[in-house]
């Protein structure tokens, strides 16, 4: 009963879609007021009914009713509860159905909020909006309907993958989701812009908040994602250039590029054309992303045609919106003002670069990632482009960008001073030479690449702090003063600093990460000791455990440093009964910002274990560096002038507005 | 500067920065692909000891033999033709005898596979898809595998996770 409610309210919503994607359209063209708010109430009302989807395949999985297909495949009675609900979106269909549900969630908020925005404008987001969703709904409803029943329903379902049978599957998804889903938010107001042929001032204002709050969902989601793996997977990677990964990868680089670009067009009315482009190749990607990862295509072109209902849909989908949208570009784009001038050395000129950069990387690991495919359908050749490639493209590109972030926030708008920005980050480039001097000191006869990267990243954060102090005139006024400047500086120009900081943070655990981590690969006795890093890791036997649904064997590590006792680990090896298969759960030890990682290999019947223990130095920075970032985000968003939404009266003086 | 000027200055920057990146993909593509093959194709081939590249097959019945420290040896197969492949580390838990396997190193002077990455997938009845599009080209398809693959195709997908979904055994 359950099922076919949620599959009848999925219909619904198709049915709301479909009339949100016509009706407001044509009211916006005759001038109708009433026809436009159509698309007000079917988007709140397509909300309900989808999210009543969602909830009844939660409902499903909860109260593990095997009679439904989704269920019966990925659930177990014997499952705790967390990994039940979590579960849902742990699998093809539940994930879709997670897709549109946020969608028509973003979808509903634009609905609800946008009651200051000028009333074709809203109508023509709503109806694209609706365009994006009724594609998805009949993907879900023809090819991949989670509420299908078996008609002999078994007792018992097959389990979860146990990979995924972790806290991480619980945040990781919605998070990538919500960013992915979010830049629908720009993409549409993007083409409602060009179907209008004008862009408001409400535009800018609108689109920047959004597309922020997609930035930040996913650059957490796909910190978590590198996190979860790290820990997981059990071989103390955190990316792996896995087409998978990139696909989450390039939305977010042309989604920084866009947050910047649209700065522009808020602040000076400029880059227009090409802040509408970036929508819709960020939200393009997004697509790519979803058609990538969903169609089986990654795990060869030869999945993709075994079960070609699903991929040729989903490509259909691809074509139509990005094909769609950048021949509507081409059309229309030429018909929107360009608008204010600036100096090529400007703060304008800085995003610019900015933008360059980013979506030239962006370009190489799209290249990279579909190079391979391009390659197997032309010739049949299968290659695989690994971490090299991408060392070799996107590290290059990404030195210049690190060095020129410090720079931007320091230059004016229109036209910049850059011997002056320079003077004023003399203090950042002091302290990055000190840090490279320092660094080639310790590790002489090491790399010498390291310490440069480390200097780069110090000039990336300190540039940041000083960006800081040159707005508060710290060390020029009484410390006060800067302090009562400091409170009063914008959110958004904090936000600029910790996510700037973020960067140079990131990059810091990324090369100390890969530079300077040791590892010890062996086989142990009962109180074998083993050394790693200066620590002592005695191995004191093996116990046995019986969770829900799995059985585990633990190794039991006493980890000493200088003879002194510091703490006990435990990794495992879970068998999962159902699946008959085993998974390796690492112990990890945090020491500041360093990790011990113990992870098991095959354990032998006189209790010898093969293990495999590293040093992560300075690794949580890798992820502490996104947190901060996504942290700068959100100062931002909670900007007054952001959250404000409307567009400015014309009154308020230029000049006391906050430059930044 | 006249409004010319300058747009000319961010094209020809951004032509700049272009030609270096497609510079760069360029010479990372000469150096850093690594194809595919299967044991048959490695003996008709003839590979040069030391070129990188990913061997797919089966790991023979009753080939695996555990060294010292960790170091196994074991045979690709793939019905027509074997290898010897060595590797020194943990091998991925879904790593069985009569299982599909990818492992990445190259030749030796001898001509034994030395592997440094060894991947298989975490799902016991998948099988690397190299090595079953492989296999089928060869005619030594057995359906069962197909059809099981097939039933796992919607578990092997959801990596919506950003885990890849694969577990790879490194070694130093």
């Amino acid at each position: 009963m359950i099922a076919e409610a949620g599959h009848y309210a999925l219909v619904l919503a198709l049915g709301l879609a479909l009339i949100q994607s016509t009706v407001p359209i044509l009211g916006a063209r005759w001038g109708d007021a009433a026809l436009m708010n159509v698309a007000r109430s079917t988007a709140l009302a397509q909300l309900v009914f989808t999210l009543a989807s969602f909830l009844a395949l939660i409902t499903l999985h909860v109260t593990s009713d095997f009679s439904v297909v989704n269920v019966f495949e990925n659930s177990h009675s014997m499952k705790p509860l967390i990994y039940k609900i979590t579960g849902v979106w742990g699998n093809h269909e539940g994930s879709m159905l997670l897709w549109v549900s946020i969608l028509a969630l973003f979808g509903g908020l634009v609905a609800a909020f946008g009651n200051n925005l000028p009333l074709s404008l809203r109508a023509h987001v709503l109806a694209v909006q609706a365009w994006v969703a009724s594609a998805f709904y009949l993907f879900i409803l023809m090819t991949s309907n989670p509420f299908l029943r078996i008609i002999n329903p078994p007792l018992e379902g097959r389990d979860l993958n146990p990979v995924l049978q972790d806290p991480g599957l619980a945040v990781h998804p919605p998070m990538l989701y919500l960013g992915y889903v979010g830049f629908s938010i720009s993409f549409s107001f993007a083409i409602a812009a060009l179907l209008e042929g004008r862009i408001d001032a409400a535009w800018a204002r609108w689109v920047r908040p959004w597309t922020l709050l997609a930035w930040i969902f996913l650059t957490l989601g796909i910190a978590m994602g590198s996190y979860w793996a790290y820990y997981e997977l059990g071989w103390g990677g955190w990316w792996f250039w896995d087409p998978v990964e990139n696909a989450s990868l390039m939305p977010w680089l042309a989604g920084t590029a866009l947050l910047h670009s649209a700065v522009v067009m808020e602040k000076r009315n400029a880059l227009k054309v090409w802040t509408i482009l970036l929508s819709i190749l960020t939200f393009s990607l997004s697509l790519l992303g979803t058609f990538l990862v969903r169609s089986g295509v990654l795990t060869s072109v030869h999945a993709f045609a075994s079960d070609p209902k699903r991929g040729v849909f989903i490509l259909l989908i691809l074509c139509i919106f990005i094909g769609g949208s950048l021949t509507l570009y081409a059309w229309r784009a030429s018909a929107l003002k360009q608008g204010g001038l600036f100096a090529p050395i400007s703060r304008e000129g800085a995003l610019v670069l900015n933008n360059l950069f980013l979506t030239t990387a962006c370009a190489t690991v799209f290249v990279g990632t579909l190079y391979p495919l391009a390659l197997e359908v032309t010739t049949g050749q299968k290659i695989s482009v690994g971490a090299p490639f991408f060392n070799l493209t996107f590290a290059p590109l990404f030195v210049p960008l690190m060095l020129a972030v410090p720079f931007g926030p320091l230059l004016a708008w229109k036209r910049g001073d850059l011997l002056g920005a320079a003077q004023r980050l003399f203090a950042a480039g002091v302290a990055a030479l000190v840090a490279i001097a320092v660094l080639w000191a310790w590790t002489w006869g090491g790399s010498t690449l390291a310490p440069l990267a480390i200097g780069l990243a110090v000039f990336v954060v300190a540039g940041a702090l000083s960006d800081l102090a040159e707005r508060t005139g710290l060390f020029r006024v009484p410390f006060g003063t800067a302090v009562r400047r400091a409170r009063g500086l914008p959110r958004s120009s904090w936000g600029t600093v910790f996510a700037h900081a973020g960067v140079g943070i990131a990059l810091m655990g990324i090369v100390c990460e890969t530079t300077w981590n040791s590892e010890y690969i062996g086989s142990m006795k009962t109180n074998d000791v083993a050394h790693v890093a200066g620590y002592a890791l005695k191995f004191d036997g093996l116990t046995q455990r019986q969770g829900p649904n799995f059985q585990e064997v633990a190794a039991q590590f006493e980890v000493s440093l200088d003879g002194k006792w510091l703490s006990t680990m435990k990794p495992s090896k879970r068998s999962f009964t159902t699946r008959g298969s085993t998974i390796t759960e690492a112990a990890l030890l945090t020491r500041g910002a360093s990790q011990l990682y113990i992870s098991l290999g095959d354990i032998a019947a006189d209790g010898t274990i093969a293990v495999r223990i590293y040093h992560k130095p300075m690794v949580l920075l890798i992820w502490f560096g996104p947190v901060l970032m996504a942290f700068g985000g959100m100062l931002s968003l909670s900007d007054r002038r952001l959250r404000v939404g409307a567009p400015k009266p014309a009154r308020v003086p230029r000049s006391l507005q906050p430059a930044e | 500067m006249t409004r010319k000027q300058r747009r000319l200055t961010i094209i020809g920057g951004s032509l700049t920065v272009l030609a270096v990146a497609v510079a760069l993909v360029l010479n990372a593509m000469r150096g850093s692909i690594v194809f595919f093959s299967t044991p048959v194709m490695v003996s008709e081939e003839h590979i040069p000891p030391g070129k990188r590249f990913r061997l797919g097959g089966l790991v023979e019945k009753g080939s695996l033999v555990h060294g010292d420290n960790l170091a196994v040896a074991f045979k690709v197969g793939d019905g027509s033709a074997t290898l010897p492949v060595t590797y020194k580390g943990i091998l991925p838990d879904l790593f069985r005898e009569g299982q599909g396997v990818v492992a990445e190193g190259a030749l030796d002077a001898s001509g034994v596979f030395r592997a440094d990455t060894v991947l298989a997938k975490h799902d016991e009845t998948y099988m690397p898809k190299e090595v079953a599009d492989a296999l089928k080209k060869q005619g030594h398809w057995k359906d069962d595998y197909g059809e099981k693959s097939h039933t796992t195709e919607a578990q092997a997908g959801p990596s919506t996770s950003g885990v890849s979904g694969a577990t790879q055994g490194v070694s130093q």
